[in-house]
């Protein structure tokens, strides 16, 4: 009982927080209403007893949302980000499409001919979770992992203006490096 | 050594919370002492968290234009939060208040809120020198968390398991601080860390008037100040079930030992204040990523084999 009231009051708080990041007027408040939005629902699937998904969800956002405070005051043009501003734009085709989707996938949860439960759940729900989303493809997965990672530092190396050659000299023996910023351990 | 946590009622919740403030008091008098000391002010020093706590329970709260305050408020009393959540999963010799099966990751997730909740301090207050220093303690952020994560798997792997009280008891035969002493200490530079303790001070330094707490006044300042140390009582006691040892000692009982451990490492924390020097957020970041990270995921890559060896 404790349980049903406990998750349906986090559901509201999760979407009361994910409707106040475009109702606040600054950056700030709005990735922290979106941070308690993903805390919410991360305590939702802890209570759907996901522990290890519930608080990994929980560790993830929170971190997100600080990366994310770091962004938006270091890339945001002339600073918008710490005066009050407006957290919406192109609000008229915003507004159709937030409510186009939110009725096509409500309406998908609700109508959908949920199957019945065969069997009692596994002990660890968690494991079974994994092995049924990722089973056959985790080598898949874990081959994408890396290029994934290797996509983003070439992509860096890529979009960096600063070659090897600067912080090197033409002939790379330059050292220590001259970079505008030194580093702890003085390369 | 039992082998099995009993998860006790609710209500010992307040016991839990009492006995971290309790050792949170400590580790403020011992600093008291040290600092009394360092100024050659004899055994005053043993006052003096008293005192300040009663000028801050008397001090009228200062307001700033255009602050924002719900966030600063926030912000201010989740070190706090966060020293108490910690404590839920930390096993006390055989009770446990919380026996979560992935209590380690647990921390981690408390852990990650002081990136939230130090600069949420330092941006509440809509002053230039709160939000720098905001700044500078998620740029130690980027440096110290990837390092503390991978610290936290290497218990982790060695137990099998991501439950604090199976960590506890795989340690029957040898500590984890033995044989894995770098995520021992990558561990403690992070608990250190989220505690904006010691070499992490940066972010409150004087030279940015105080930085995140340039602006923090009465209660705010003192809730502020006293999660500060509870969370260094916090990471200190969560060090014991996972490196070193949990309850396991001669004569005592394990709640004894736990309590012993933990005030012996908080002590250590507390003095290592006055022994090392400002990390500089920039310059720390290399150090981070070219230091620790690797040397942690060496650690990792350790315990994984001899974990994989032994099974």
């Amino acid at each position: 009982m404790i349980t049903h009231i406990s998750f349906w009051a986090l559901a509201v708080v999760a979407v009361l927080a994910g409707a106040a990041v475009f109702y606040v007027n600054s950056m700030a408040r709005a990735s922290y209403a979106l941070a308690v939005s993903f805390i919410a629902v991360g305590v939702q699937v802890l209570l759907l007893q996901q522990n290890y998904v519930g608080v990994v969800t929980i560790l993830m956002m929170v971190m997100e949302m600080a990366v994310m405070a770091v962004y938006m005051v270091m890339f945001m043009g002339m600073n918008p980000a710490l005066m009050p501003m407006s957290m919406v734009h192109g609000k008229r085709h915003a507004l159709a499409a937030a409510v186009g989707s939110f009725v096509l996938l409500a309406a998908g949860a609700v109508l959908i001919p949920w199957p019945a439960r065969r069997d009692a759940p596994p002990a660890d729900l968690t494991k079974a979770l994994g092995e049924e989303l990722m089973g056959p493809k985790m080598l898949v997965m874990a081959v994408v992992g890396a290029v994934m990672a290797a996509t983003i530092v070439a992509g860096v190396v890529l979009a960096a203006h600063r070659t090897r050659y600067d912080r090197f000299g033409d002939d790379l023996r330059h050292r220590p490096a001259k970079d505008p910023q030194p580093g702890g351990v003085g390369r | 050594m039992p082998d099995t946590v009993t998860t006790v009622p609710a209500g010992w919740a307040l016991a839990a919370a009492a006995i971290l403030g309790l050792l949170a008091t400590f580790a403020a008098v011992l600093d008291g002492v040290f600092t009394a000391r360092a100024a050659g002010a004899g055994p005053s020093g043993l006052t003096r968290p008293f005192g300040e706590l009663a000028r801050l329970m008397r001090q009228r709260r200062r307001t700033t234009v255009a602050a924002d305050t719900l966030l600063w408020r926030i912000g201010s009393s989740g070190l706090l939060f966060m020293a108490l959540m910690i404590v839920t999963v930390v096993p006390l010799g055989e009770w446990t208040l919380f026996d979560l099966d992935v209590g380690v990751i647990w921390f981690n997730a408390m852990d990650v809120l002081a990136w939230a909740f130090v600069w949420l301090t330092g941006w509440g207050a809509n002053s230039v020198h709160s939000l720098v220093g905001g700044y500078r303690f998620l740029a130690h952020g980027l440096a110290y968390e990837l390092p503390l994560m991978f610290a936290l798997v290497a218990p982790a792997v060695a137990a099998s398991s991501l439950n604090v009280g199976t960590v506890a008891s795989a340690q029957a035969d040898l500590w984890f601080v033995v044989w894995m002493p770098v995520a021992f200490l990558v561990y403690c530079t992070g608990v250190v860390a989220i505690a904006v303790w010691g070499p992490f001070t940066p972010a409150l330094g004087s030279d940015i008037a105080g930085g995140v707490t340039a602006e923090l006044s009465g209660a705010d300042r003192l809730v502020f100040q006293g999660g500060r140390y509870a969370l260094l009582a916090a990471g200190a006691a969560f060090a014991v079930p996972m490196f070193l040892g949990g309850g396991a000692g001669p004569v005592l009982p394990g709640w004894a030992w736990v309590l012993v451990k933990t005030v012996a490492l908080l002590a250590v924390f507390v003095w290592l204040r006055r022994r090392l020097p400002a990390f500089r957020p920039d310059l720390f970041m290399e150090v981070g990523w070219l230091v620790l990270l690797p040397a942690v995921l060496v650690q990792d890559l350790l315990v994984a084999v001899v974990a994989a060896w032994r099974a």
